[in-house]
């Protein structure tokens, strides 16, 4: 069993289900599939966790146009091609010419990495079926030079996911699975507190408060989450906007100030705002 | 025990395999979990359960299993609400059920019928079995529904921490049992795709630059090609409001599964059925509208159309001048979809409700002739058999 653990650092709160998916990845040798609402720290995690266990991270962003292969390698042939024509002499190994990718930097590092693959869902509907050999494994083959890699370390990995494409069971068997929850008003001080210690108590009840009213809104179509309230935050202190102004039961301050930072569509306002109206006259 | 909750779980419909299975007993034995409850809940729902999705079944189950004797409904109240009731009728019973119900206009004693075995089942519960039973004698049993909001769960005072982390049951809102996922949609719609090279060449042709560099005694002659990309041109028609509404997160999936596999895709809104004029957004619709001709004109043949509705109205509405619910038509709805089928080949008909109701209304047959029988239920299957028919050109 290995002697590392995760827990909460001073700068990331993880619940105590988190750090046990975490440390039970990490002892299993299995990717780590997090999903979770946007803004609720799946990315950062990887980052902590990296950083707490005095581990290099290897981060892999997918993009929609993102092939499984560009994690492995890539040969690059057009390079090759011109220094044949001008006679250079490393043409003759063809490893020149192989690119590593992410997945094959993890591998080899000296002690166990990280490996981030962030926002796996943004990918084409097939590339986590193309990983499935190399995340069970931890090998591939490397066709233009005949050679097999293997990580000397089963790299830690971390999977971030929007939810914006299904993945594939296949897939899914292979992976660990854990869903950051929103906080709980709790767990939502504590996180404010590592970022903000010298908040001022009766500010960060008051925009916890505001924050989970406007959660609490029906219909809304993203919700703010722990990212914007740290910014919504950040604002209000740079704003220094005393705390009484958030209140609710006041009507004409029944919008939280500089709401901009919580709601992101205009359609959210908008809803938002209406409901305020209609509870207005309902007094 | 371990293989019983295993097999359960499997019965409840969370997708268990044995591989996540013998992983769970691994990490049991690595001792990642050790002497508390709650973190083996944590363990087993890491290792077995994929989707937050099923996390609210796979919490039914392990409540099941392990809380022992002490569980479930202590307390059940007295009183249920009406959307409730609503709620649960539309999950327990058949979707052929309701419509012969709602045919005969007695759905207040669907209800009534629903009330008395709830009732029944409190009864029966006191008698000492299970609400949730796995034999299945109970229409609450674990291959069928969820019994949303009855579930109330015991008020006694629980000593352990660990207890209420299940019996919350946080995730129940992502629990759906949909049919179709957008992956699902998506998977579908592939098989509509044609890739074809237009456009800029900017892509390196390895094959041709080797070939074209071969015959040019060994200098090289770069050769580039325009990238591969989906040909297929899809034009989306979708009914909005009114019947509708229920159907509204079946659409916005279907519409977004379709909008990131097609490049040339345009969509269009009606109600109820096509006249004069469509529009684009809804919120403006009678300020920017498109005249149906313009878009007959502006749209090639080779434009795959595809309908959404559920073509539930009455009959005037497709077949009189002025049957329009909304406006004055001058011509009949019949008209303008003729000319439809007639511009472009290529046409289908996605209905969201269920193929045996079909039957059912007239208004729906009476569109699925003029479609040419090219009407498909917005199910896996249905999606298949309709991009099955808008790859071949019609008969007519």
């Amino acid at each position: 069993m290995s002697t590392t653990r995760f827990e909460s650092t001073d700068r990331y709160i993880a619940t105590a289900d988190l750090s046990m998916a975490i440390n039970a990845a990490i002892t299993l040798g299995r990717p780590l599939l997090i999903k979770g609402e946007p803004g609720t720290g799946k990315t950062q995690l990887a980052l902590e966790v990296a950083s707490a266990l005095d581990r290099p991270i290897f981060e892999w962003h997918v993009k929609s146009t993102s092939k499984a292969q560009q994690g492995l390698y890539e040969y690059d042939a057009v390079s090759r091609l011109r220094d044949s024509q001008l006679g250079d002499p490393k043409v003759a190994d063809i490893r020149n010419y192989i690119v590593r990718g992410k997945l094959w930097e993890s591998f080899d590092s000296e002690v166990q990495p990280v490996l981030l693959i962030d926002e796996i869902d943004k990918a084409d509907i097939e590339f986590p079926n193309d990983l499935l050999r190399e995340l069970d494994r931890m090998e591939f083959y490397v066709y233009e030079t005949r050679e097999l890699v293997k990580a000397r370390h089963r790299p830690i990995i971390i999977i971030t996911s929007n939810n914006e494409k299904e993945l594939p069971d296949a897939f899914l068997r292979r992976c660990f699975f854990h869903y950051i929850r929103f906080p709980d008003a709790d767990t939502m001080a504590e996180i404010v507190a590592v970022h903000y210690p010298n908040l001022k108590r009766e500010l960060l009840s008051e925009a916890l408060a505001a924050l989970y009213r406007v959660r609490e809104t029906p219909g809304l179509k993203k919700k703010p989450s722990t990212s914007e309230l740290l910014d919504w935050i950040k604002l209000l202190l740079a704003e220094d906007i005393p705390p009484e102004s958030l209140r609710s039961d006041d009507p004409k301050k029944a919008i939280p100030p500089l709401y901009g930072a919580l709601l992101k569509n205009e359609q959210d306002v908008h809803l938002f705002e209406q409901l305020i109206f209609l509870n207005r006259r309902a007094r | 025990m371990l293989i019983r909750f295993f097999f359960d779980l499997r019965a409840a419909g969370v997708p268990v395999s044995i591989t996540e299975f013998l992983s769970l007993l691994q990490a049991l034995e690595a001792r990642i979990a050790f002497c508390s409850a709650e973190e083996f809940y944590w363990l087993a729902r890491l290792a077995l359960v994929k989707d937050e999705r099923h996390f609210d079944r796979f919490d039914r189950v392990f409540a099941e299993h392990f809380a022992g004797a002490e569980r479930l409904f202590e307390k059940i109240v007295a009183e249920v609400p009406a959307e409730w009731l609503q709620m649960m009728a539309e999950r327990l019973f058949t979707e052929e059920e309701r419509a012969k119900a709602q045919a005969l206009g007695s759905w207040d004693k669907l209800l009534e019928t629903l009330r008395d075995r709830l009732r029944e089942q409190k009864e029966r519960h006191s008698g000492g079995n299970k609400w949730i039973g796995t034999g299945g004698t109970s229409p609450f049993g674990s291959g069928g529904y969820n019994p949303e909001g009855i579930r109330i769960g015991s008020e006694g005072a629980r000593q352990r921490r660990a207890v209420k982390v299940w019996e919350s049951r946080e995730y129940r809102n992502f629990d759906d049992r949909r049919e179709l996922g957008t992956r699902n949609i998506k998977m579908a719609l592939r098989k509509l795709r044609r890739f074809a090279r237009q456009g800029a060449a900017d892509e390196l042709d390895l094959d041709g630059t080797i070939d074209a560099t071969a015959r040019n005694a060994g200098w090289l002659d770069l050769k580039l090609r325009p990238e591969r990309r989906n040909a297929v041109k899809v034009l989306l028609l979708l009914d909005v409001g009114g019947s509708m509404d229920d159907h509204i997160r079946l659409c916005e999936e279907l519409f977004s599964a379709a909008r990131s596999e097609f490049k040339h895709l345009e969509y269009f809104y009606f109600h109820n059925f096509i006249y004069e004029t469509l529009w684009k957004d809804n919120r403006r619709r009678h300020a920017e509208k498109t005249a149906t001709f313009d878009l007959l004109r502006g749209f090639n043949p080779d434009y795959r159309v595809i309908f959404v509705g559920d073509a539930a109205m009455s009959p005037y509405e497709i077949m009189q001048p002025g049957g329009s619910v909304e406006h004055w038509n001058p011509e009949a709805g019949v008209e303008w979809m003729q000319r439809f089928t007639a511009h472009f080949p290529r046409l289908v008909w996605l209905n969201p409700t269920p193929e045996q109701q079909w039957d059912w209304t007239p208004s729906i047959r009476i569109t699925q002739q003029l479609v040419g029988e090219r009407m498909f239920p917005t199910t896996l299957e249905g999606l298949d058999r309709a991009i099955a028919a808008l790859r071949r050109k019609s008969a007519q």
